[in-house]
């Protein structure tokens, strides 16, 4: 009997440690979690900026401008580079400590939105008219505009012009419609070198489907399988086939700016990065944008864009909004424009990009007719699913494999 | 921690002498030593085991706490949803299942079989220069895995060097990390086989079809089977040099008395004595590589069409990502049985039976009863239960 009672006492330490243990790990996260309601009061807590960063060019450029905004508010603002946005962003989420305000992509926007993680102050912004509308509803969860898009990219068609001239091109045969496209394409394929090449992926097959007419969701019902986006992947596929365009994996480069640079493929379909991507890696490339051709519906590219998210759980939401607002303003897009290169959000400031970079203008028409990918909850998935099918685009059947997709889409867009 | 050698002698002058008293009281003190232990086993291991257990069977969206009050309990739902074989996430889930069985069972062997050869070689004693070898076999080990993945995505690119050396034989080699053909696929292509039969295109256990179950790893999974083979093996090569090195002399020479050729040595006296060897170096690879993630993290992120998704990478991707807390974690767990279930057998497989008497060690010509072949037997015994009581 006395030999059982120091077990049973050892027992009990362990276990009552173990308890106190468990719940210091309880409290913790709930005292957080409770204290992140809304705070109407503007409070001096200082803010950090989370951002997923291009590279040096881009984090100074963020920091210099949060910086100015700090001097001039007087709240402590500090600038932090994310070495894996998602997960540091998730991680914070968990913990209710999370960045106050942060980059945050469309693909990861509506699963925020959903759990309550985001503050929605879009509505309460200034200049929210101002933005493009595609871009506004790429932010827009139950009607509600969240947050303020940061910045935004389209896709054309970029030309490598040595190759362009060698093949005794000019100007005028800068393509308009598809059938020029395959044209020129042919024009352009010599022995190592193919005419069109672009990455295999929707992000930039995309377009074709778009400028079919067709595209994955139309009016918030699944249309994957739309004798639209059929069309459009059939012409690829054709191109394909034909031996004038490739995917850049085939080419042996990582994504279609490689496979341009390296001269693999004298056309690709990329966004307005390839400026910086050209300028860090392939200086001696000589090329020219423009604007994609037209399909039997119409014009058409795909756009891509991030927004500057605000924690529902933030201590100090006024500043981080008027931190949005300063770094949304014309002035701070137009000089991160010209840092690294993208384009503003704003429509009222797209006339001084244009007349500030007139060799990039074409990226800038496209925000006039660009699509959205769709990004509802999961739709990333059912995208990566669609793109793992089209990696073997040249031997399957475009019908099959966008049928495929309709049911998986259809379960996403319907949640 | 003054209170434990003070009360020691209090002990043994106060209360009566009893031997359980004592060894409560040191127990007691055996406890408070090792609490520091506990505590941060319980703090950094238990208590997030609990908590993933916890979230696998909720709905956690990955806001705030997971204990708090607008999480609920959905039971097996998230298990039902990844083992189901239903929708996307358990059409990838089954995915992911086939492409790591074939990682496991060809790195597994492989890893194996080299490292063994790789310490036999290098235990030579006739070997020159056995230390640049041994150092030379055991460099990848310490490299990290993702400087080796990204070397690896260099030597095996569409014009990397390993094309190249194979366009010297004038093959073609294929864009390793872009090819999502699987291997065996490539195989029957070869002799006219490139339609699925119709009883293999149902979707079938896990919701995958029985003609994917059969594609076998794909190309690019091959790329990481072999780069898995050769970082590992140099590990497992030290512990079967350092399990071959407790073997004595007198063993090798008594069965050389016995007129054993080496071949038959190395199958009937060494292999045996590295049974417990053989068993952690298989239950280490086994685990090792039902959990492969950097390579795929940051090789190829699950492609090229998902032929390089694998439970781990896909967990965290559900979890990190599309914020499905729950099912990554559910993932996890059935991961966790797998590797379970799997060791047991293995376990069970090299368990230690005893040699039936006709397939013990007797050289033609010789009577059972003869003292050389007697001694031979003997001392392996020996030798391995001393190995195998661990």
């Amino acid at each position: 009997m006395k030999t059982a009672h120091p077990r049973r006492l050892a027992v009990a330490i362990t276990a009552a440690s173990m308890l106190a243990l468990t719940a210091c790990g309880g409290s913790g996260f709930s005292e957080s979690a409770e204290e992140g309601g809304g705070q109407a009061e503007a409070t001096d807590a200082p803010i950090s900026v989370l951002i997923g960063s291009s590279g040096d060019a881009e984090t100074q450029a963020v920091t210099s401008t949060v910086d100015a905004w700090a001097s001039e508010s007087g709240i402590d603002a500090s600038v932090i580079a994310a070495s894996d946005l998602t997960q540091q962003l998730s991680q914070g989420f968990a913990s209710g400590e999370p960045a106050d305000v942060f980059y945050l992509s469309t693909d990861a926007f509506a699963g925020y939105a959903a759990n309550g993680s985001l503050e929605p102050y879009g509505e309460d912004l200034e200049n929210k008219d101002d933005y493009y509308p595609a871009l506004r509803e790429a932010f827009t969860y139950e009607d509600q505009l969240y947050c303020a898009p940061k910045d935004f990219s389209t896709l054309g068609l970029i030309i490598n012009t040595a190759k362009w001239e060698e093949a005794g091109l000019t100007e005028d045969d800068i393509p308009t419609t598809w059938e020029e496209l395959a044209a020129v394409a042919e024009q352009l394929t010599t022995e190592d070198t193919v005419g069109l090449g672009f990455s295999p992926e929707f992000q930039r097959l995309g377009v074709f489907t778009a400028q079919a007419g067709g595209g994955l969701v139309t009016d918030g019902e699944a249309t994957a399988a739309s004798p639209e986006n059929v069309e459009g992947l059939n012409f690829v596929k054709q191109m394909m086939t034909d031996g004038v365009a490739d995917y850049s994996s085939n080419l042996g480069a990582g994504w279609g700016g490689e496979a341009f640079g390296k001269g693999l493929a004298a056309m690709v379909i990329e966004g307005n990065w390839i400026a910086g991507a050209m300028t860090a890696d392939f200086p001696d490339v000589e090329y020219q944008v423009a604007e994609l051709p037209e399909g039997p519906g119409g014009k058409g590219t795909l756009q891509f864009t991030n927004c500057w998210g605000i924690a529902a759980d933030s201590d100090n939401i006024e500043g981080a909004k008027a931190l949005v607002e300063y770094l949304t303003s014309a002035e701070s897009q137009l000089a991160f424009a010209e840092a690294f290169g993208p384009m503003p959000s704003l429509q009222s400031a797209a006339g001084d990009w244009a007349a500030q970079y007139p060799e990039l203008e074409a990226f800038i028409a496209g925000g006039e007719y660009a699509q959205n990918l769709p990004a509802q909850q999961g739709a990333a998935d059912v995208l990566g699913e669609l793109n793992s099918q089209l990696e073997s685009l040249e031997s399957s059947d475009p019908q099959q494999i966008l049928e495929s997709v309709q049911p998986l889409l259809e379960s996403v867009v319907t949640q | 921690m003054p209170s434990t050698p003070a009360a020691a002698p209090k002990a043994t002058g106060t209360t009566s002498p009893r031997r359980g008293n004592i060894r409560g009281r040191q127990g007691l003190a055996g406890w408070l030593f090792i609490a520091p232990v506990v505590v941060i086993l319980g703090l950094f291991l238990v208590v997030p085991v609990l908590m993933a257990a916890w979230v696998s069977m909720s709905d956690w969206t990955g806001r705030g706490s997971p204990f708090s009050g607008n999480v609920s309990f959905v039971g097996a739902e998230n298990y039902a949803g990844i083992l189901g074989g239903e929708g996307l996430i358990g059409r990838d889930f089954g995915t992911a299942i086939r492409n790591n069985l074939y990682y496991v069972l060809l790195v597994v062997p492989l890893q194996t079989a080299l490292s063994l050869f790789l310490a036999v070689m290098v235990n030579r004693q006739i070997l020159r220069g056995r230390g640049v070898f041994r150092t030379a076999f055991y460099f990848p080990s310490v490299t990290s895995s993702v400087a080796i993945t990204v070397l690896w995505l260099f030597l095996f690119s569409a014009t990397g060097v390993v094309n190249k050396v194979l366009s010297f034989f004038a093959i073609e080699g294929p864009n390793w990390f872009q090819d999502p053909r699987g291997v065996l696929y490539i195989l029957l292509g070869l002799v006219g086989l490139d339609q699925a039969p119709d009883a293999l295109q149902t979707p079938g256990f896990l919701g995958i079809t029985g003609w994917d179950w059969l594609a076998g790893p794909s190309v690019a999974m091959s790329a990481f089977i072999l780069m898995a083979v050769f970082t590992t093996s140099g590990t497992f090569m030290l512990l079967f040099i350092a399990a071959l090195q407790n073997i004595s002399g007198e063993v090798q020479e008594a069965a050389m008395m016995d007129g054993t050729t080496g071949w038959q040595r190395f199958w009937n006296v060494t292999l045996p004595m590295l049974r417990p060897t053989l068993f952690t170096v298989l239950t280490l690879g086994l685990i090792g590589t039902w959990q492969v993630f950097d390579q795929i993290y940051t090789g190829t992120q699950g492609g090229p069409a998902k032929t390089t998704l694998t439970p781990a990478y896909l967990s965290f991707n559900a979890a990190f990502v599309d914020q499905q807390w729950g099912v990554g974690a559910a993932i996890a767990f059935v991961l966790f049985a797998i590797i379970v279930v799997l060791t047991l057998l293995q376990r069970w497989a090299l368990q230690e039976r005893d040699v039936p008497r006709r397939r013990r060690m007797v050289p033609a010509g010789v009577s059972a009863g003869s003292s050389a072949a007697g001694a031979t037997g003997t001392a392996a015994r020996k030798n391995e239960e001393r190995g195998s009581s661990r």
